[in-house]
């Protein structure tokens, strides 16, 4: 279970990187939030065959990374992580798709590879913007902020208990897996069907737990609605990084920079 | 004219499956009062507690906060009167941050700004923890948990705090830790614990369950020295009170 612990300390690590102080760190949340959506929209609006065209928007992590005094290395491996599932999303596409579609000198590539290219490079882009807005901003804050650009407070109020109770329940599992493991003594123990327990066990922990939180919650007024204290302004600053940053994605989706800047140096140079 | 604030008034629970948790409990807890309920597993400590705020509803009997009987109508009121610490702060500590947890019970009280500020303020104070106001519960230790959980409901200003094994799973500096903060809380208190010596400290008065009726209730001191009683209920004197393991003295 050392797997899941590591992940564990990983995500507590993202959540202490969330506390520090540049002046990004310091930006309304709804800010960051509003930017990276429309980020997002921007980079997963592109057609299947243009590749080109995303490479200029990794200028958006890379100021909030470089801004935000982020470890970048610690992000390219979570980016990492996500890789094999857009791989797996993308990797029929060159046998299916054998329509020749660039030629690169003499190497003639498939519209496959382009498509595969592409679905991997947005992958990247989008996910390393999710991770950077969670390292700058924090979980619980980008669910504040979802809800209050229009979010329904029960998702919100999910998601919240989700992240909580997600250490909780995996250091619950790591300990049953493990004790399970010193009994099988390197064999298969029942194999499936001691992990069917295991996790039927889970479950059930789970519901009492579930129960416990409900009668805590109670115990201190909860009657349906969750409070919180309103705080953070929406002022000049956050306005002027929203504007920024969606003009900035706007022109990139709009203009292919990076063929932009070849053909202005191919014109130079001819 | 009496100034009992807590009565427990020949209280019965079974539990759906046919488990008679609770058969005949009374007893009462005065203003500033410190009691402690001990017993065996089972002896339906925890069915007692969670009657305290109408959590579990009697079978019969009653259970009376300032001589209004608790029931349905009036819960939210004796949520507010009976402040429960629970035995896992895990359960208790459900919010992103410690400060957002401390607030949760005045905010649905209907503070807000400043006014909401000191009172987490303050009650993060009484238990040494205004330093962890901006962490993440998952982040704390088994101790800082447990005091964080006690000014959540601290800062709700309960009348009557009632605790399920707070000294459970700390070590010996943040038990000892936790017993100077109860000797100074004079709240009325009702602790339940299997830590005796904890007891001996912090309680002047004990209930002994035992099998869902109340075997015994007077000063601590007395009933820890009634051997037989203890051993009748699966129970032991507290280890400040046994002889030295060496010399027997």
């Amino acid at each position: 279970m050392a797997s899941v612990h590591g992940a564990l300390l990983d995500l507590k690590r993202l959540d202490l990187l969330a506390r520090g102080g540049t002046s990004l760190h310091r930006l309304d949340p709804r800010a960051k939030v509003l930017a990276t959506l429309v980020f997002i929209v921007c980079v997963v609006s592109f057609g299947p065959y243009q590749l080109s065209a995303l490479i200029p928007f990794f200028i958006f992590p890379a100021c909030l990374i470089a801004a935000g005094r982020l470890p970048a290395g610690y992000l390219a491996g979570k980016v990492a992580l996500v890789a094999p599932f857009a791989v797996a999303v993308g990797i029929c596409n060159p046998f299916f798709d054998r329509g020749i579609l660039l030629h690169l000198g003499p190497l003639e590539v498939s519209g496959g590879w382009v498509s595969f290219a592409s679905i991997v490079v947005r992958t990247a882009l989008t996910v390393t913007a999710a991770l950077t807005l969670t390292a700058l901003t924090g979980f619980a804050p980008i669910c504040r902020a979802l809800v209050r650009l229009g979010m329904p407070k029960t998702f919100a109020m999910q998601l919240l208990f989700l992240y909580r109770y997600l250490f909780v329940l995996a250091e619950e599992a790591g300990r049953a897996s493990r004790a399970r493991e010193l009994r099988s003594f390197g064999r298969k123990g029942k194999g499936l069907a001691s992990y069917a327990s295991l996790l039927g066990h889970l479950l059930l922990r789970t519901w009492q737990r579930a129960e416990r939180m409900h009668m805590a919650m109670l115990a201190r007024g909860y009657t349906g609605t969750f409070l919180a204290a309103e705080c953070g302004r929406f002022g000049a600053r956050e306005l002027l990084f929203v504007l920024f940053w969606s003009a900035l994605c706007i022109i990139m989706r709009l203009y292919n920079g990076a063929e932009l800047l070849g053909s202005l140096v191919t014109g130079y140079l001819s | 004219m009496s100034h009992h604030i807590l009565e427990i008034d020949h209280l019965r629970h079974v539990y759906p499956d046919g488990t008679e948790a609770l058969r005949e409990v009374s007893f009462s807890v005065c203003h500033g009062e410190s009691v402690a309920v001990i017993g065996a597993n089972g002896a339906g400590k925890s069915t007692l507690l969670a009657h305290l705020n109408g959590h579990l509803l009697p079978h019969s009997g009653e259970v009376r906060i300032g001589h209004v009987p608790v029931c349905r109508t009036n819960l939210d009121e004796a949520r507010r009167t009976v402040g429960m610490v629970f035995q896992d702060p895990d359960d208790q500590l459900f919010m992103p941050t410690v400060y957002e947890d401390v607030a949760f019970g005045p905010l649905n009280l209907g503070l807000s700004g400043p006014e909401l500020q000191n009172c987490v303020a303050g009650a993060l104070r009484r238990v040494d923890a205004e330093h962890l106001a901006g962490k993440a519960p998952y982040h704390l230790s088994a101790g800082e948990k447990r005091r964080v959980a006690i000014a959540t409901v601290l800062s709700m200003s309960p009348d009557i705090l009632v605790m399920d094994e707070p000294t459970n799973g700390l070590d010996p500096y943040a038990r000892r830790q936790l017993i100077g903060f109860l000797k100074d809380f004079h709240h009325s208190k009702i602790i339940t614990s299997h830590d005796l010596d904890m007891v001996l400290e912090v309680c002047e008065r004990t209930v002994v369950l035992s099998q869902g009726v109340v075997r015994a209730d007077g000063p601590t001191l007395e009933i820890f020295r009634d051997e037989a009683l203890l051993r009748e209920c699966r129970l032991e004197k507290p280890l400040s009170m046994q002889g030295c393991p060496v010399c027997g003295t």
